[in-house]
């Protein structure tokens, strides 16, 4: 991705998070300047912001009422979703959630990492609460095609308790892990289908 | 060698060790799906155990707690089975996630949060119930107690208070912290609070991960003064209580403990103590249900060294809220006798729990029997709601709270309706 796209995506995301609940009636158009920034198709071009094709509805739900309760409280995200009515928030998660998953946000997976990655899946048990194909389910998220720079933030703010989680489960699974293993996990999971 | 020489030495060891017994050259892809047959690595991480297939795996995850509450119309409370001559109908609903109860000293019930930040008074508004928030913003508050007008709420990393509360719930105010030398952790890391006839604050400080040697300062319960001061510990070796009460006449503490998970669909059992003196070990981690030493943890170990519980009260089952019954609606053979909510399991195939139980005592404080009192939260291995904590109003009739469905119940007993 050239530097000055992304520029231009993020000025105009920034833009249009402005406009938000200003004339919007439908579910639909509420979401049009949450996706200019997550993208429109699921699949989010700018750094640190998640993808949010095909997540479970659960997961979404959550997480938009951990915003608009300010149990997470991160701009812009906190101010969008205040004033929206639970059931606004669980229509904007059905929304959402029927976006197309996004594809591996960088080719190749470098062998050795995948080697390292998949050893980790399996000995911290990843799978058993986000599926076998990392497609999520009911709170644990899609992590397939998720960008690796997000999920490495996301990891690292888990591991070291300053993520406000809805539950203690990623806390509890990341505990033994390194940073390595962190990253040698967001690498692989981007790059899954 | 410098660290990064070190790293890739280490990851061309790993990579070799990998090539040589995992899934070989073959499975080096760009792009590819998860392999389906990874072979296992050797387990090293307690807790971790190896499960046949995905389809089991499944059965054995956390339950999802869901982040709005059932519409009152939806509550299938005609799912639950009690004893003859007693009632149950909801209380009040719409609370998402109501945890912990407590009575004020006007009757004004309090409730708390656990995954959500809130804590609520219910209020009378025209006749109907309501829930109002009084405290929000808070960091798991599940801990709640109430005594001379103050009530005090338990955080992941502090007591605080609020004061007069039943005349200012218009206008609460912040609450005030007493106390906040408290780990902070994530697993376990929510308060279970009550405050005893000492006029002390009991807390209980979990351990911070399902299985492990914990720090100094976990898995206990503690009690301070009411000004935060004079902090002592009161039991060790407590893995997770989120229910302690103490006994009407002899004044024991009874706690329920949470047992640890992944190492069987049938053991251990979660445990309801008695703390006959201050200071005793009850197990965690080395020995489970009072009669045997942990797989990882126990090895060297004695379930002898331990305080053994009085009671075993089902694997996996999430004994959490208790409270003596001290009034007397119900019958006689209620009397001081120990009422247990069972939020039922997770890591179990087959789940249990999802119930309150009754625990009678003999006058020696130890556990005559433990029976089904309601049941019915869960069936056909699905929860509709799950019992947290219990409360006993001053007519003698119980509140339950429910943090799946979002709901307060209260259960009364009329001689008239067992007679019929």
């Amino acid at each position: 991705m050239k530097p000055k796209f992304v520029r231009t995506l993020v000025a105009l995301c920034l833009q249009l998070i402005g406009t938000i609940g200003v004339s919007a009636a439908t579910i639909d158009e509420r979401l049009v300047p949450c996706l200019a920034c997550h993208g429109e198709k699921g699949q989010s071009l700018i750094p640190e912001v998640p993808s949010l094709g095909a997540q479970p509805i659960f997961f979404l739900s959550v997480q938009l009422l951990m915003f608009r309760e300010k149990m997470r409280n991160i701009e812009p995200m906190t101010g969008m979703m205040q004033g929206w009515s639970d059931d606004e928030l669980r229509r904007a998660a059905a929304a959402i959630a029927k976006l197309p998953a996004p594809s591996p946000s960088a080719p190749g997976i470098e062998p050795g990492r995948a080697d390292k990655a998949r050893a980790l899946i399996q000995q911290h048990r990843c799978n058993f609460c986000h599926k076998q194909d990392f497609s999520g389910e009911d709170n644990a998220p899609r992590l397939a095609g998720q960008r690796e720079d997000y999920l490495l933030k996301a990891l690292r703010e888990y591991k070291n308790n300053s993520r406000r989680a809805y539950d203690p489960s990623m806390a509890d699974a990341l505990h033994p892990l390194t940073d390595t293993d962190l990253q040698d996990l967001a690498h692989y999971l981007s790059r899954l289908k | 060698m410098n660290s990064r020489a070190s790293s890739r030495r280490g990851l061309a060891i790993a990579g070799l060790i990998a090539s040589l017994s995992l899934t070989g050259p073959a499975a080096i892809q760009s792009q590819e799906k998860p392999a389906p047959n990874i072979q296992p690595m050797p387990t090293l991480v307690p807790g971790r155990p190896e499960i046949p297939n995905a389809e089991v795996a499944k059965t054995l995850r956390g339950v999802p707690q869901p982040p709005f509450a059932t519409p009152a119309e939806k509550l299938q409370i005609s799912q639950l089975k009690m004893p003859k001559g007693f009632k149950l109908e909801v209380y009040v609903s719409g609370i998402a996630n109501a945890r912990s109860l407590r009575i004020g000293d006007k009757g004004t019930v309090f409730v708390s949060n656990r995954q959500l930040d809130k804590v609520y008074a219910v209020v009378d508004r025209g006749g109907n119930r309501e829930a109002k928030v009084i405290a929000s913003g808070l960091d798991r508050p599940n801990g709640l107690a109430f005594h001379n007008g103050t009530l005090y709420i338990g955080e992941g990393t502090k007591i605080s208070k609020l004061e007069r509360i039943e005349d200012n719930l218009d206008n609460p105010g912040k609450p005030v912290p007493i106390y906040t030398d408290l780990p902070n952790h994530q697993s376990h890391g929510w308060k279970f609070i009550a405050i005893g006839p000492d006029n002390k604050l009991y807390i209980n400080v979990g351990a911070p991960c399902n299985i492990c040697e914990p720090p100094a300062e976990n898995a206990q319960i503690r009690r301070i003064n009411l000004d935060g001061s004079g902090m002592e510990v009161f039991a060790r070796g407590v893995r997770n209580s989120v229910g302690f009460d103490w006994h009407p006449i002899t004044k024991d503490f009874y706690f329920t403990d949470n047992g640890r998970d992944w190492l069987s669909e049938d053991l251990p059992e979660d445990e309801l103590n008695r703390v006959t003196k201050v200071g005793q070990h009850f197990g965690f981690p080395y020995c489970h249900q009072g009669n045997f030493t942990d797989r990882e943890m126990g090895w060297g170990r004695s379930c002898d060294e331990f305080t053994p519980p009085v009671a075993l009260m089902g694997p996996h089952s999430a004994a959490l809220g208790l409270r003596f019954y001290t009034g007397t609606m119900f019958p006689s053979e209620y009397r001081n006798a120990l009422f247990i909510a069972r939020h039922g399991s997770w890591n179990r195939t087959r789940k249990i729990g999802g119930d309150i139980v009754v625990a009678k005592l003999n006058v020696d404080g130890t556990v005559k029997s433990v029976q089904p009192f309601i049941t019915g939260f869960l069936n056909n291995n699905e929860y509709w709601g799950r019992p947290v904590d219990v409360h006993v109003m001053k007519d003698g009739s119980m509140l339950i709270s429910d943090d799946f469905a979002g709901a307060i119940y209260r259960v009364t007993y009329s001689p008239q309706l067992a007679s019929r």
